[in-house]
């Protein structure tokens, strides 16, 4: 029975996961990693031509190796539904509209054969003239009726033109990110199999949403949702190119359905960059404007990016400035040009980590340039209400995020950049900026006659820690201990909820876990005697209260610190520390929150450093396709990583009070390490990463 | 990956029989190479020998005072050997520098020698090598080419070599133990068992068919010798490298009695500096003196649009790891002690 | 422990080219203690091997060409990268993978706790590497290997081992990668018990 309302609080504990064990033994079972009897194995054929159609496909070599069940090709492949997300609508035409769109699919008894198979299908194509480069003059640039997120792509207020030529401090730059690839560990994978007799679709799936991928392949396979299950219990890491459905699950269960024999599909790590989603190439232009005391009197944001010529998806990467800085003549703008691409998609803090890395380094240009301190520039334009929208702020601590940053780094003792031996070291700080999103969700929590609940949300856990976390509120929230409390999570037969993205699943799913608890303790307070056999049931639906529009501008901050070591002799960059101290409203786990920012702190790091790719314009694809040549940060690379977060009370959020902390980690970290860099050396590099050819061309070739 | 017969030797003979009866046969070791080329495609072997069993794992001090290295000793175990810690720390080094635990575990000395070069092209079915089809063009030469050469390349290929360790053997003056069928062993100097691409990108090294590398001889280091490797590479660990230095020398009299110096990543083969080696021998190593050498070394270099970073580089790395040896050989000045 | 052989559905030959021997061997793979007869498509990785036809999903794979580190297993007690080895050259090899680090009566090793008690992974999928790589890490360690990041002259110390700092434990580790950015707390993890795991319990291959 549920303990007195003073019992120890669940959340703002740090609960270990609670699939912990199962993963660290190997019992943790991801969408691969389910066989059923009679498995086969798809392994799809990549187009080898930038643009153009494919004029025929040759399967014989394929279908003769013993093993082979079929090949799927543009010709014969089951139509499809109308598809949403067109990058969904495979083999359905001939055209091929970038390298590496999906032309067949082999089917084989073994996943050797299936590979083989794959690479004995002939395709031949008609070819046309490609375009694949990305430039600010690009003639097709054009500004796109919203960006991604529904943002409007294009903000003005003021004239901010006429306040950059009165401004006696200008700064006017331009900055440059390349495409990122998300690679989550686990491969994009799904394993389909259609039961005919039960005209049932069951599918296990490497996905950020099982709901989502359920409602895309019922559209597409032209079945109702009640006949498709899709499970996304154990989720190698998204980053979200898992957010949406992708490629492979669709093929999966294109294949189970047409061979009527369960299918497994897991992408070979190279097929990602082409097919799962990048994060678009940014190039920005800043222009600031500021007054001899560090005051900012205009501020211009535009980026350029490019998308595909399959679906139009424009990184918004502008928006982060609509909310930073008090400035009363803005503009941000997107424009984007469709090329013969990849088509680019969500990945971790779209829109604010190559925003903010632009922005938070003209800030750092304009501190330089009044010769002020760059915390001290951000506190002196801190602004009172939102400059975009007017609306006041629900909470905004980055000023106290900066100051309490630069007090545990040590801002102060490392003002002077120092020189040891060969090395240059530097430091460096940026703000950083997430918004706080929150989508509809349901959930059922069950007491059961034991004493035990066990609480339902198709929720799902990419690693955020959610199934540990929805415990903790449903702990909280019925007023017993957390080790009484199950959370399953995962599955389409689990009350419906959003996906994991855009750092909402926490307040999505826990608000409604929250309410149906809540909903379930008042039931039980209400019930005398035993529990009857069954136990006791409650629903929520959070539809009403997540979709109110708030009066409030709610956005999670950051500040983060970097001290990097720049090596003459090498060009080489390294961080040798890194701080950042967040205002997230309540942080739910400290351990598995501490994990998330200091995750997304790595991956700024290999934003900064390491993560390189480019488009080959010959050939249409990403040169650096795979972990070899794709420099996601090792080991050796992350140094010490401090993560705090300061006590943030806002009670215009959710019943947690909490905000969304998967993104915010990365958000600010590489502008911290380029003005650190900055710092270190003198030199300004305006492109990531910060690579030994870059560096070694910045310091000039005389070396140490 | 198309399937394939199996073949466990365990005698050199039996190796080498079962390649000539078997068409399209390719001798395995540790496999971290061949089999990751086996499935892009780039490796069709109809049969695979597998060497591992043959009996060349063991280290034989040699009377010369040298070392012979079997070539299925592990990457691992020659990194970690006490003789090679002590006498050959630049080979210990580049081995350590090169990939990870796990691959260094199982990767051979002889499968480290012939692993090919890790061009994305190459490496890529879709477009034209002609390391992988002699004929087909160099995709590299107008694309993306930051990793490639900038010393000894032709017009039909601009690879790199991607080993560490070969590069360390260069600069030991060790040599390559081969064995065939027919004739027996030979060898080869390390420094000139990989080949520039010439006509021939396909190429990579001077083995015939059926040949197999059987061991690596280092010759004994005379006293006094100091040696050291540097790498430079995009991020900390499990990375190729950019540019990479392999460097012995030894001094008498604070002069150069003996010098060897070897590039990675530079060329279709670790480079040995012969020019450089000349310009220092007998010469006081001053910084000066070693700037003049290494600069004449590379001027031989033609880098491509978007390599010219690594003559920099290869220069930054040859200066400092000279320098630092400058300062730790007996017989110059006094050692610094500052670490490499 | 059941261990659950797959027996292929469909057992036929992969299209032997001609004049060449067969294209599949037998092969009895020791798997955590366990003796599994095999009949195997020469082309099997031993990560495929345990996926699929044994049902160790434990080990993982993300990249299929040794750039990740997530199929590490031991192999003779050193780790290895299991999705470049090929299962048929595997015979007479002692494999030890994810699933075989706890105890028999299932008692968690002191790496697995501590991977939960730092929280040393979030999405889990790179952890069965982390372990294999660390517990093999720790073997190498103790026998005294030095590293990248060793200086010069406790490399060339061969009586004394280097010490595991942190930034030697991640040197170490650095095949191991981890997307979702988990590797101090890792790296803690594995520090925590480096000095209590036991340096060589399980046997090197026997060089011939």
């Amino acid at each position: 029975m549920p303990t007195p309302p003073d019992g120890p609080s669940a959340l703002g504990s740090p609960a270990r996961r609670s699939e912990g064990h199962a993963k660290v033994t190997g019992a943790a079972r991801y969408a691969a990693e389910h066989t059923p009897p009679d498995c086969a194995y798809a392994w799809p054929v990549p187009a080898t031509i930038v643009r153009g159609r494919v004029t025929s496909v040759d399967i014989a070599a394929a279908t003769a190796a013993p093993g082979v069940i079929g090949v799927l090709t543009p010709y014969d492949a089951p139509r499809l539904g109308t598809a949403d997300d067109p990058t969904l609508h495979l083999l359905q035409d001939l055209s091929v509209p970038h390298r590496g769109w999906y032309v067949a699919l082999a089917v084989a008894d073994t996943p050797e054969g299936a590979r083989a198979a794959a690479a004995r299908v002939r395709v031949t194509y008609e070819t046309d003239p490609h375009d694949v480069t990305l430039s600010a003059d690009h003639p097709g640039v054009y500004t796109p009726a919203e960006a991604n997120g529904g943002h409007p792509a294009h903000r003005r207020q003021g004239d901010p033109d006429a306040a950059f030529a009165a401004a006696p401090v200008r700064i006017d730059r331009a900055y440059a990110v390349p495409p990122l690839h998300n690679h989550p560990m686990e491969p994009h994978s799904a394993t389909a199999a259609w039961d005919a007799e039960r005209h049932h679709l069951t599918v296990h799936d490497s996905s950020q949403g099982a709901g989502a991928v359920r409602a895309a392949l019922a559209a597409l396979l032209n079945l109702a949702e009640e006949d498709i299950t899709v499970v996304s219990e154990h989720v190698g890491g998204g980053f979200g190119s898992k957010g949406t459905p992708r490629p492979h699950v669709v093929l999966a269960a294109m294949a189970s359905r047409h061979y009527g024999r369960p299918v497994k599909l897991a992408l070979p790590r190279a097929h990602l960059p082409a097919t799962v989603g990048h994060r678009a190439p940014t190039l920005h232009r800043i222009r600031l404007g500021a007054r001899t005391d560090g005051t900012l009197t205009s501020l211009t944001h535009e980026v350029t990016t490019h998308t595909s010529r399959v679906r139009e998806f424009v990184e918004q990467a502008a928006v982060p400035a609509r909310i930073m800085y008090a400035v009363p003549d803005m503009r941000t703008t997107h424009r984007v040009v469709a090329l013969d691409v990849p088509t680019p998609s969500w990945m971790r803090a779209p829109g604010e980590a190559p925003g903010m890395y632009a922005l938070e380094s003209a800030m750092d240009e304009l501190a330089d340039a009044l010769g002020v301190d760059p915390i001290e520039l951000r506190i002196r334009n801190e602004p009172r209400t939102e400059p975009d929208s007017g609306h006041p702020f629900s909470s905004r601590h980055l000023v106290e995020c900066l100051r309490e940053g630069a007090e545990r780094f040590g801002w102060a003792r490392c003002r002077e950049p120092r020189r040891d031996g060969p090395y240059l070291i530097g430091s460096g700080v940026a703000a950083a900026t997430y918004p706080v999103l929150v989508m509809p969700s349901t959930a059922r929590a069950h007491a059961r006659s034991d004493g035990r609940y066990l609480v339902e949300v198709n929720a799902t856990d990419i690693g955020t820690g959610a199934r540990t976390v929805l415990a903790q509120v449903a702990a909280d929230a019925l007023r017993v201990p957390l080790d009484r409390v199950t959370v399953a999570i995962g599955h389409t037969g689990l009350p419906a909820a959003p996906l994991a993205g855009g750092s909402s699943g926490t307040a999505s799913w826990g608000w409604a876990v929250h309410d149906a608890c809540t909903a379930l303790t008042a039931r039980l307070e209400r019930h005398h005697g035993a529990l009857p056999p069954g136990g006791l049931t409650a629903s929520a639906d959070t539809t009403q209260s997540a979709k109110q529009k708030s009066p409030y501008s709610r956005h999670a901050f950051g500040a983060h610190f970097a001290e990097v070591r720049v090596d003459t002799i090498t060009g080489e960059v390294r961080v040798r520390r890194m701080l950042g101290v967040f205002a997230a409203g309540r942080i739910l786990n400290p351990l598995t929150a501490r994990s998330q920012f200091t995750g997304g702190m790595v991956m700024g790091i290999g934003m900064a450093l390491t993560e390189h790719s480019t488009m080959d314009p010959q050939f249409g694809d990403f040169t650096e396709s795979d972990l070899a040549a794709y420099h996601v940060p090792a080991h050796a690379d992350v140094p010490a990583i401090e993560a705090h977060w300061i006590d943030e009370h806002d009670k215009h959020l959710n019943p947690m009070g909490s905000k969304g902390i998967g993104e915010i980690g990365i958000v600010g970290t590489a502008a911290a390490v380029a003005n650190a860099f900055h710092h270190a050396t003198g030199c300004r590099l305006r492109e990531l990463p910060l690579t030994p050819d870059r560096v070694l061309a910045a310091l000039g070739s005389a070396g140490p | 990956m198309e399937p394939f017969a199996y073949v466990r030797a365990t005698s050199i003979q039996e190796a080498t029989e079962a390649y000539a009866s078997h068409p399209g046969a390719r001798y395995i070791g540790g496999g971290t190479n061949l089999v990751d080329l086996m499935k892009h495609g780039v490796e069709t072997p109809a049969t695979l020998i597998d060497l591992t069993r043959l009996p060349l794992h063991d280290f034989q001090e040699l009377p010369t005072g040298g070392l012979r290295v079997g070539a299925c000793v592990s990457n691992t175990d020659l990194a970690v050997h006490p003789l090679v810690r002590t006498r050959y720390p630049v080979l210990s080094q580049a081995l350590l520098a090169g990939a990870s635990g796990q691959l260094r575990n199982v990767a051979t000395v002889g499968g480290n020698l012939l692993q090919r070069t890790r061009c994305p092209y190459f490496q890529d079915v879709s477009k034209p090598c002609n390391k992988r089809q002699p004929g087909a063009g160099c995709a590299a030469r107008d694309g993306l080419h930051r990793d490639h050469a900038v010393l000894g390349h032709s017009a039909h290929c601009i690879a790199t070599h991607p080993s560490d360790m070969a590069v360390a053997l260069a600069a030991l003056d060790a040599e390559i133990e081969l064995h065939d069928g027919e004739h027996g062993t030979r060898r080869v100097a390390a420094a000139d068992f990989h080949r520039l691409p010439g006509d021939h990108p396909d190429q990579d090294t001077v083995i015939r068919p059926g040949e197999i590398v059987t061991a690596v001889l280092l010759p004994p280091l005379a006293p006094g010798a100091v040696s050291l490797y540097r790498k430079a590479r995009d991020r900390a660990s499990y990375a190729f490298a950019l540019a990479s230095v392999a460097a012995v020398l030894r001094l008498d009299d604070r002069r150069v009695r003996h010098v060897a110096l070897a590039f990675g990543g530079l060329a279709h083969r670790p480079w040995r500096a012969a020019t450089a080696e000349e310009h220092l021998t007998g010469a006081v190593p001053t910084d000066d003196a070693v700037g003049e050498a290494v600069d004449a070394e590379l001027a031989a270099a033609r880098p491509l649009r978007d390599n010219a970073f690594k003559v920099d580089l290869a220069r930054n790395l040859a200066r400092d790891v000279l320098a630092t040896l400058a300062r730790s050989a007996p017989g110059g000045a006094a050692p610094t002690g500052r670490r490499p | 422990m059941v261990a659950r052989a797959r027996a292929p559905q469909h057992p036929q030959q992969a299209g032997p080219r001609a004049g060449e021997g067969p294209v599949r061997s037998r092969v009895a793979l020791r798997v955590n203690g366990r003796t599994y007869a095999l009949d195997l498509d020469n082309r099997v990785t031993l990560l495929d091997a345990l996926r699929e036809l044994l049902d160790l999903t434990g080990s993982k794979k993300g990249c299929d060409h040794g750039q990740c580190g997530a199929c590490t297993v031991l192999v003779d007690g050193r780790r290895a990268n299991s999705c470049l080895l090929l299962a048929v050259t595997l015979d007479a090899s002692e494999i030890t993978t994810v699933e075989g680090l706890a105890a028999s009566d299932g008692a968690l090793s002191p790496l697995q706790e501590a991977f939960l008690e730092y929280d040393a992974f979030q999405c889990g999928y790179c952890t069965p590497g982390q372990l294999c790589s660390a517990v093999g890490m720790l073997r190498e360690a103790a026998a005294g290997h030095p590293s990248c990041v060793t200086d010069a002259a406790t490399a060339a110390d061969t009586a004394h081992p280097a010490a595991l700092t942190p930034e030697e434990i991640a040197e170490r580790l650095s095949g191991n990668l981890c997307r979702c950015g988990a590797y101090n707390a890792i790296t803690r993890a594995v520090a925590a018990c480096a000095a209590t795991e036991a340096p060589d319990q399980a046997p090197r291959r026997p060089r011939t």
